[in-house]
């Protein structure tokens, strides 16, 4: 027998529910069920067809994209438990949330924690509704994993800064409106010298020039300032305090490299699966090759405990209201799962699994070729393996720093 | 750490008190020098099943809590974390293969017993050094017993065997035709080769056709659980150790490739209760538990040993002494991967189990 109280929140869970459908009714089309939402990706340039915007328009103008954000910036200003409703709703019919990209993964959140007023409603608004799009201007050619050896620099100019300088693996530089930057203010000191600030693509002096990786192709490019000016009101928190703001969107990139959807999604095909078509099978339907058979199952045990931590960590986030201590783990261990998983399907396919081009390999042997190369990337990016290890020994472990 | 009940949260810091206070690793001390064959102290296990543990997955109309396999697990993960020595985890797995398996009055004579202690139960498979379910040669004539079990855990405090037969799951109580020969393990615990002669054996004629695999499947959760728990205590004594021991007018703590190093095992382990608590919950469910328990042992399996073995690398030469606990879970632990399925078994039944 439910109490009163719950009988009134499950009574407003359900009239929720309907809002959901009658709203799926209205404005989901048809033709993008089960298509996915390419467009928040970082994976290519924004060409929508008028029917994916008015479908972005539509969740954008509810503010559902970004549920949990507050109404007054654009955002549903629902409950994680609404949120977590329509997510459910949508992928019961096929549909996507066409709002994403680093603006939603990473930028807002952090916008939300340290901006002003009125940069919150200047550049929140745009985001729920996926009409601008953010990069991320932080790494540079000489810092790598020492991010805050930075040398791009902005000179106090009165009412703006000028900004020279060059940025490194810029992810969708090439396609982005605006770029949430860490540049150096004072050379005095190597953290508190860093600030946080907000760089139009478009303004005179950015430079972009796409970066070709070992797959062929990429999403990465080079950014080049010069005299770049950036007005005072584009600073984020105080001159000084970008070390700090960086690091909490890092936190908020590495949840989301982690997440377990990207991963969990490659797991469309099992290697065994795989392994059938290009392998010899015995009566039994057993794999022939006990040795590839030993490798396969020993992967997949531990992809799928991988799948469980990431679920537990959900879980207990959930339930504690904080982050998970396993979260740190889950970037480290996902990268190298995936990699693995990528070298397994080579061997799995020998030679044909190695094609660069030509119709003599098909379109899942060519993708899963440059998907091979291009994840060799996910150990570095987002904090390298190494990093992370820095980051659970001293963060969660409690070791101490090394002089 | 899954998220838990309310009573289970109890539950936990109940067993994690009692093995703190009353049952640390000097109590297992005492049990070794005493060198009794039984190996576990009686009046400790009068006191945990005065506790309820043993009657955890024991419905109450049976005597027992009825809280299920993931608060069992608990349980054990807090005693495997002390290496108390019990046949509680024996006497679980027994239970569960008369809940399984057991007619009513079945039943009804023994799981009281069990949850109340009165009892010590075990489970009797393998005929050889290997998990090996498939190769069965004991069988049954006329209610009678016949052939040898190896290895069987907690034989000598154990009063009623679960008998894997030919044809199924028996029933068979310690008298006559049932001859105990001891086997000391490295661990140190109660191990046995058990011969059948002839002894009055009782069926299990319920369950599936699966029955054995069904009530191996529960072993290896509880195992893994037991596992768990060693493997946290390793490493957190490791933790500590590298915190505190100065070299080169260092703390090795500070030393980045130790830093890597534990980072590397707190992911294992991280991956390691993921699993063993999905197999856990998947009995409870029971919903794909072949699948989950194989990956809860394989995965109990692969981090304990990693663990362990760096364990007694990161103490180094102290590590190896008997004065220092860190070798007693090294121990075990391969006691444990080497019972109800080693690394290469489990691989090779996930596979199957996936259909490759």
């Amino acid at each position: 027998m439910p109490t009163h109280l719950e009988s009134d929140v499950q009574a407003s869970e359900d009239a929720f529910r309907t809002e959901v459908h009658h709203f799926l009714a209205a404005h989901f089309p048809d033709e993008l069920r089960g298509t996915g939402n390419m467009l928040a990706g970082l994976d290519g340039p924004t060409n929508e067809t008028p029917v994916q915007k008015k479908w972005r328009e539509a969740v954008g103008e509810r503010g559902w994209g970004t549920p949990t954000w507050p109404k007054e910036y654009g955002g549903g200003g629902l409950t994680k438990g609404q949120a977590r409703l329509i997510e459910h709703e949508f992928a019961k019919v096929g549909a996507y949330n066409p709002i994403g990209g680093m603006g939603v993964m990473m930028f807002g959140p952090t916008l939300l924690e340290y901006g002003d007023e009125k940069q919150k409603l200047e550049h929140i608004p745009p985001i729920c509704r996926g009409e601008i799009r953010w990069c991320q201007g932080y790494s540079e050619p000489n810092a790598g994993s020492d991010l805050a050896n930075l040398q791009t620099f902005a000179v106090d100019k009165g009412d703006h800064y000028l900004v020279n300088g060059q940025k490194t693996w810029t992810s969708g530089g090439q396609w982005a409106d605006k770029c949430f930057a860490i540049v150096r203010t004072d050379r005095s000191d190597k953290h508190k010298g860093i600030s946080f600030m907000l760089i139009d693509m478009d303004a005179p002096g950015v430079e972009v020039r796409p970066i070709t990786m070992i797959s062929g192709t990429s999403p990465f490019c080079e950014t080049f300032f010069t005299d770049v000016k950036v007005p005072k009101e584009n600073l984020v928190g105080r001159e000084g305090q970008g070390w700090t703001i960086g690091k909490r969107l890092l936190q908020h990139e590495r949840t989301n490299i982690s997440g377990g959807g990207r991963l969990a999604g490659m797991m469309g095909q099992s290697l065994a699966d795989v392994a059938k078509k290009y392998c010899e099978t015995g009566g039994d339907g057993a794999l022939v090759n006990k040795v590839l058979r030993d490798k396969i199952a020993d992967f997949e045990i531990r992809w799928n405990s991988f799948l469980l931590t990431a679920r537990r960590a959900v879980e207990e986030s959930k339930a504690q209201g904080g982050v998970s201590e396993i979260s740190s783990v889950l970037k480290k261990v996902g990268t190298k799962l995936a990699q693995e998983r990528s070298e397994l399907l080579i061997e799995i396919r020998g030679l044909q699994g190695l094609g660069w081009e030509g119709d003599e390999f098909g379109d899942d042997e060519l993708e899963d070729v440059r998907g091979w190369l291009f994840g060799k990337a996910a150990t570095i990016y987002g904090g390298s393996t190494e990093v992370q290890n820095n980051i659970i020994a001293k963060r969660v472990l409690g070791m101490l720093d090394h002089q | 750490m899954a998220v838990l009940s309310e009573e289970q949260e109890m539950l936990r810091d109940m067993a994690r008190d009692w093995a703190t206070k009353e049952s640390p690793v000097s109590e297992f001390r005492k049990v070794r020098a005493a060198g009794q064959p039984q190996a576990y102290n009686s009046s400790a296990y009068a006191a945990m099943t005065e506790m309820g543990w043993a009657g955890i997955i024991i419905p109450e109309a049976h005597g027992g809590s009825d809280f299920g396999f993931m608060s069992a697990g608990l349980v054990v993960e807090e005693l495997g974390k002390t290496l108390t020595a019990s046949p509680l985890v024996a006497t679980t797995i027994a239970a569960s293969a008369i809940l399984l398996g057991g007619s009513d009055e079945q039943k009804a004579k023994w799981l009281p017993r069990l949850a109340s202690g009165e009892t010590v139960a075990t489970l009797a498979v393998d005929e050889g050094a290997h998990c090996d379910p498939s190769a069965i040669e004991t069988s049954v004539a006329g209610g009678k017993l016949t052939g040898k079990k190896a290895f069987v855990h907690e034989a000598h405090g154990a009063n009623l065997f679960v008998v894997a037969a030919k044809d199924g799951l028996y029933l068979v109580e310690k008298g006559d035709g049932v001859s105990l020969t001891t086997r000391k393990l490295t661990d140190q615990r109660s191990h046995a080769d058990v011969s059948f002669a002839g002894a009055a054996a009782e069926k299990l004629e319920g369950g599936s056709d699966s029955l054995l695999d069904d009530v191996l499947d529960r072993a290896r959760v509880l195992s893994a659980a037991e596992m768990l728990g060693m493997a946290q205590a390793v490493f957190d004594t490791t933790l500590d150790y590298l915190k505190q021991r100065v070299q080169f007018n260092q703390v090795l703590a500070t030393f980045q490739a130790l830093q890597h190093r534990m980072a590397d095992l707190f992911a294992d382990l991280a991956q390691m209760r993921s699993a063993v608590e999905a197999g856990l919950q998947a009995v409870d469910s029971g919903f794909g538990i072949a699948r989950a328990a194989t990956i809860a042992k394989a995965e109990a399996n692969r981090v304990l040993h990693a663990i362990s073995n760096q364990g007694i690398q990161l103490h180094g030469g102290i590590g190896m002494t008997d004065e220092f606990n860190v070798g007693f879970y090294l121990k075990r632990a391969r006691v444990l991967e080497a019972s109800w399925g080693s690394s290469s078994y489990l691989k090779d039944r996930f596979a199957q189990l996936s259909g490759y």
